[in-house]
């Protein structure tokens, strides 16, 4: 789940790293209003899940509270990347003297939270990294020890950082790791972290992205998300517990297993067809889940064909036939389904099936040829 | 021979009294697998499988009076830390975790103390581990392979059963399946079975079932140009993925831009692998 850059910095400050004054608004004069309180030079910031913003003319500098609502006025009318801007983050402007890099995320490969920082921050920070890797400096922190002051002290060396600085980026360093570890962050990312002209270091801009496994002890958190970028459909199945994305094709999926639903997707391709969504019902999926996860799949309108690809090994297979069968019973679908079940309890869930008219696939390679057969027809 | 499970593995449950844990454990046991009893904390005394199987409070308890040297786990996503970190205490040298959904942050926790404490995991998020005809510890259904040659790595739970079901169809048999399962951070990783499966006589050609997704095909691509002698014929996952909505630049900058199936691909065949177009095929490259 990604948080917002004004959830993000709120995050920051309670953990004690300085961010600029401002406030989120949500309309114009809002906007106006925050600009005035904070003296008239503000800088107004599109609220958008997308990176590149800036970029996008989504971030503009005011040196007055009117200028302030007319800013505001033309960035809430925007659309970034498809998302439409709902608020923007009125800043108060910072005279900057340098821009720094520093974020902390999970390293898979190594499997330890790493720091990541560099003392060329901004927007060009992916160019830098792969044009001059050596201006990154990364340090693996011990997931079980934590992040030590002396680590910190590392990276801020390495980075050239004036020692006069040291002890600030310390403490930010230190309150990130506390805001990645307490809010189950995958990534804590300050860019630009910045040295202002009046020598103080502030986090400029924040990013976050939680851990949805971890949500259930992140409350908080859970109430923040911003649905905006999610189709109405993936929000329906994140209620399910089903994970769904939706896709251009004609042919619905419902597999279990991640791993099979995309290959179910590679081979439809594979076979002339394409797949109107990814959709994994998970392990141990019982009939209500299934029963969801199929009205899902037949609100998207460009849907001709359904291929079921079942594969039971801790989900049971009669258990998914019951839930088709509750769904068909529902939504009474017009488009040919086929269904191929193989593994834990599939002969108890055909035989349930044997009286619902769908069409029956052996292999996952039949299974698919079948699914483009039909959902051709269909057109 | 084969790898990490045989009909002498001493296997517990953790979790046994649950839905899951104790169907599993039924399926387990009439596969063959030496279940010698299972972990419900609260449930200590207690005896499940018509009497056949005692449970117990703690793992501790449970391998002072089982000798067990394996472990599996069905307990939910938020206890599974736990599961595993009580595990490894009692000194049971083998974790498996099925569970789906642990915490990433968790897992690292995990994964680093198992490391110090020379645990080998299996998982989580995982199917478990198969070896045909002699015991299967995890949720594969044991119907579906048949005893042979050939080792089975996989990302993947599903698509596993897949490939074992197309060997079968073929009558081409298994010498061990491994369920490395999909989360970021897991216990045991390609390389770490590809190794395995080199060493162990009984297994004379690799199928290797990757995904979309961090490195470690590419690392295991190494491994195999460089170390292994045996034939290994591969998959990846996710070749028509649509590309992941991306936020902040760590993710680009830790794993440099690789992680795509064609990557993958690339660098496997570069190792001499046959990749398969899809996952049926994927036996018929060994034949």
């Amino acid at each position: 789940m990604k948080l917002h850059e004004y959830q993000s910095k709120t995050i920051f400050s309670k953990y004690g790293i300085p961010i600029p004054k401002g406030r989120v608004a949500a309309t114009a004069q809002e906007a106006r209003q925050v600009a005035e309180e904070l003296g008239g030079r503000v800088v107004i910031k599109a609220q958008v899940l997308v990176g590149g913003r800036g970029k996008a003319g989504g971030v503009k500098l005011a040196k007055d509270s009117a200028e302030a609502e007319q800013l505001a006025t033309q960035i809430l009318a925007m659309e970034i990347k498809g998302l439409p801007v709902r608020k923007v983050l009125v800043d108060e402007a910072s005279a900057i003297d340098q821009e720094i890099y520093f974020a902390i995320t999970n390293d898979r490969a190594v499997r330890k939270p790493v720091m990541i920082a560099s003392s060329s921050g901004g927007v060009d920070i992916e160019e830098v990294a792969a044009k001059t890797p050596e201006k990154i400096v990364k340090v693996h922190i011990d997931p079980l020890l934590g992040l030590r002051e002396y680590l910190a002290r590392d990276v801020a060396a390495s980075i050239d950082l004036p020692r006069e600085y040291w002890k600030d980026f310390i403490k930010v360093a230190m309150g990130l790791w506390q805001v990645y570890k307490e809010t189950d962050a995958t990534l804590a990312e300050i860019n630009p972290l910045v040295i202002t002209k009046d020598r103080k270091m502030i986090a400029l801009d924040g990013k976050m992205m939680i851990d949805d496994n971890a949500l259930f002890r992140q409350p908080e958190l859970n109430e923040m998300r911003d649905t905006d970028e999610d189709a109405p459909a993936e929000i329906e199945a994140r209620k399910y517990g089903l994970s769904f994305i939706k896709l251009d094709g004609d042919i619905g999926c419902m597999v279990n297993g991640a791993g099979l639903a995309m290959t179910s997707m590679d081979v439809i391709k594979l076979f002339g067809g394409e797949p109107a969504n990814f959709l994994d019902v998970g392990g141990g999926a019982g009939a209500e889940k299934v029963s969801a996860a199929m009205r899902i799949i037949l609100t998207d309108p460009n849907v001709k064909a359904v291929l079921f690809n079942i594969f039971g090994g801790i989900t049971r297979c009669d258990e998914v036939a019951r839930g088709i069968l509750v769904a068909m019973d529902e939504v009474k679908p017009k488009i040919p389904m086929v269904v191929r079940l193989v593994g834990t309890n599939a002969e108890e869930g055909r035989k349930l099936l044997e009286n619902a008219k769908m069409i029956t696939a052996e292999t996952l390679a039949d299974a698919a040829k079948k699914a483009v057969q039909a959902a051709k027809k269909g057109k | 021979m084969s790898i990490l499970v045989d009909k002498n593995t001493r296997l517990i449950v953790q979790g046994i009294t649950g839905n899951e844990g104790l169907f599993h454990t039924t399926q387990m046991v009439a596969y063959g697998t030496k279940v010698v009893g299972g972990v419900t904390p609260g449930k200590g005394g207690e005896w499940v499988l018509d009497g056949k199987l005692p449970v117990f409070d703690s793992v501790k308890l449970a391998k002072d009076a089982t000798d067990a040297n394996a472990t599996i786990i069905f307990v939910p996503a938020r206890f599974a830390p736990d599961a595993m970190f009580e595990a490894a205490d009692a000194g049971i040298p083998l974790i498996i975790c099925i569970t789906e959904g642990v915490a990433v942050q968790d897992m690292m926790r995990v994964r680093n103390y198992l490391d110090q404490k020379k645990v080998r995991l299996i998982g989580p998020n995982c199917p478990g581990l198969l070896t045909p005809g002699e015991a299967k510890i995890g949720i594969i259904p044991g119907n579906i392979a048949i005893p042979g040659n050939v080792g089975v790595v996989s990302r993947s739970g599903t698509l596993t059963y897949e490939v074992l079901y197309a060997m079968k169809n073929l009558k081409m048999g298994a010498s061990t399946c491994v369920g490395i399962g999909g989360d970021p951070v897991n216990g045991t990783n390609f390389l770490d079975v590809l190794e395995m499966f080199e060493h162990d006589p009984k297994t004379e050609k690799v199928i290797m079932i990757g995904e979309i997704g961090g490195n470690e095909e590419e690392k295991a691509a190494e491994y195999i140009a460089s170390k292994m002698t045996k034939p290994v014929a591969s998959f990846i996952a996710g070749q028509t993925a649509p590309p992941g909505k991306r936020m902040g630049h760590a993710g680009a900058i830790i794993e440099g831009g690789a992680g795509s199936a064609a990557d993958k691909i690339r660098a496997l065949e570069a190792a001499g692998v046959k990749v398969a177009k899809h996952p049926e095929e994927i036996p018929t490259l060994l034949k």
